[in-house]
């Protein structure tokens, strides 16, 4: 047996060889999890370096800081929803990894429906700022930051929500086998990098005053 | 019958890997971390709540790192349990941890850059005002 041959594994769900262990298509949804920190590290930095750069919400008022217009209650909760939502999918991956396929489509259900209830949250939010408080996009350096930041994440909480759907209609079909469980784990990491990214974001923004 | 079935078959390998030996994670370990995952998503709400004031030196310090410090619990907890990184092969926690620590080295230089740290410092200010300034 060559060098080669001798640190080779099989993965298990392809029967590829790999010299990790690991299949292609994992591998790969980490290096992409791995770049996405430093995109969104360049976001959180971006906030940090903005928040105090506020400006009044008329012309003559006081300027108030950043999260003196945040509502925390209202986002605990959201953030609540969203931790949870990362339980009902990890719940998917083993309900497919059993073999049990109406509990895959069921808890891939709730995720999306979790996932939905958060990106309506923040969407409310949105609006309550831009309407009634009167922070739009340019109204401020501390407030671009802040919508950028937050709509990089609901932009990724949205397409989640589109893998989840997707992978719930594949199942209907029958497309997910039991043997095919890391399709639906994969999904499952992309979902679970998007609630640790809220994690961060929730305390660096809107707890840390 | 080939080596690859015939691995798998030995193996019974059905999904997530075991590649540092650990006992398959069962679903009553999950709920379990994520009402663990919301109690210190509580404690960290009211810990924002208490009556810090403008807390300065080893007050502001308390606020700011008890609140990272249960920060980064949840997002390795997170991490570990429900991304199977401490279930799976050492490559992938090592890939993700360096990418991570690389995010941190990176801006942590940017923001020495902007001089973030100076005493007084409360953030970038642009050397030109903005138009509606």
């Amino acid at each position: 047996m060559t060098d080669l041959a001798a640190t080779q594994t099989i993965d298990p769900e392809h029967g590829h060889l790999t010299s990790t262990g690991v299949s292609n298509e994992k591998l790969a949804m980490w290096v992409f999890l791995a770049s996405e920190c430093l995109l969104f590290g360049g976001l959180i930095s971006t906030f940090v370096l903005y928040r105090s750069k506020v400006l009044p919400s008329v012309p003559g008022g006081e300027a108030l800081p950043l999260h003196e217009s945040f509502d925390i209650p209202f986002t605990s909760v959201s953030s609540f929803v969203l931790l949870m939502s990362s339980m009902s999918m990890v719940l998917a991956v083993s309900a497919i990894q059993r073999g049990d396929h109406r509990g895959l489509r069921s808890w891939l259900a709730v995720t999306a429906l979790l996932g939905t209830v958060f990106i309506s949250g923040q969407f409310y939010e949105f609006y309550e700022f831009v309407t009634v408080k009167g922070f739009g996009l340019t109204h401020s350096p501390a407030w671009s930051a802040f919508y950028v930041l937050t709509g990089f994440h609901g932009a990724h909480v949205t397409i989640g929500i589109v893998m989840l759907m997707g992978t719930f209609l594949l199942s209907l079909r029958g497309r997910i086998p039991q043997e095919r469980a890391e399709a639906v784990e994969i999904v499952g990491l992309y979902w679970h990098f998007v609630d640790v990214v809220w994690i961060i974001v929730f305390t660096v923004v809107y707890l840390i005053k | 019958m080939s080596d690859a079935s015939a691995t798998l078959e030995s193996t019974g390998h059905t999904g997530t890997g075991t590649g540092k030996g650990q006992s398959h994670p069962t679903d009553k370990m999950f709920v379990q971390v994520a009402i663990a995952l919301g109690v210190i998503t509580a404690v960290e709400v009211a810990w924002s709540y208490l009556p810090w004031g403008d807390a300065t030196g080893l007050m502001a310090f308390a606020e700011v790192g008890g609140l990272l410090f249960m920060m980064a619990i949840k997002f390795v907890v997170v991490a570990s349990r429900f991304m199977h990184l401490k279930f799976d092969q050492g490559v992938l926690s090592r890939l993700f941890y360096f990418g991570l620590l690389l995010a941190i080295l990176v801006y942590v230089a940017t923001l020495t850059t902007f001089e973030m740290w100076s005493p007084g410092s409360s953030g970038f200010t642009p050397s030109t005002p903005f138009p509606h300034v």
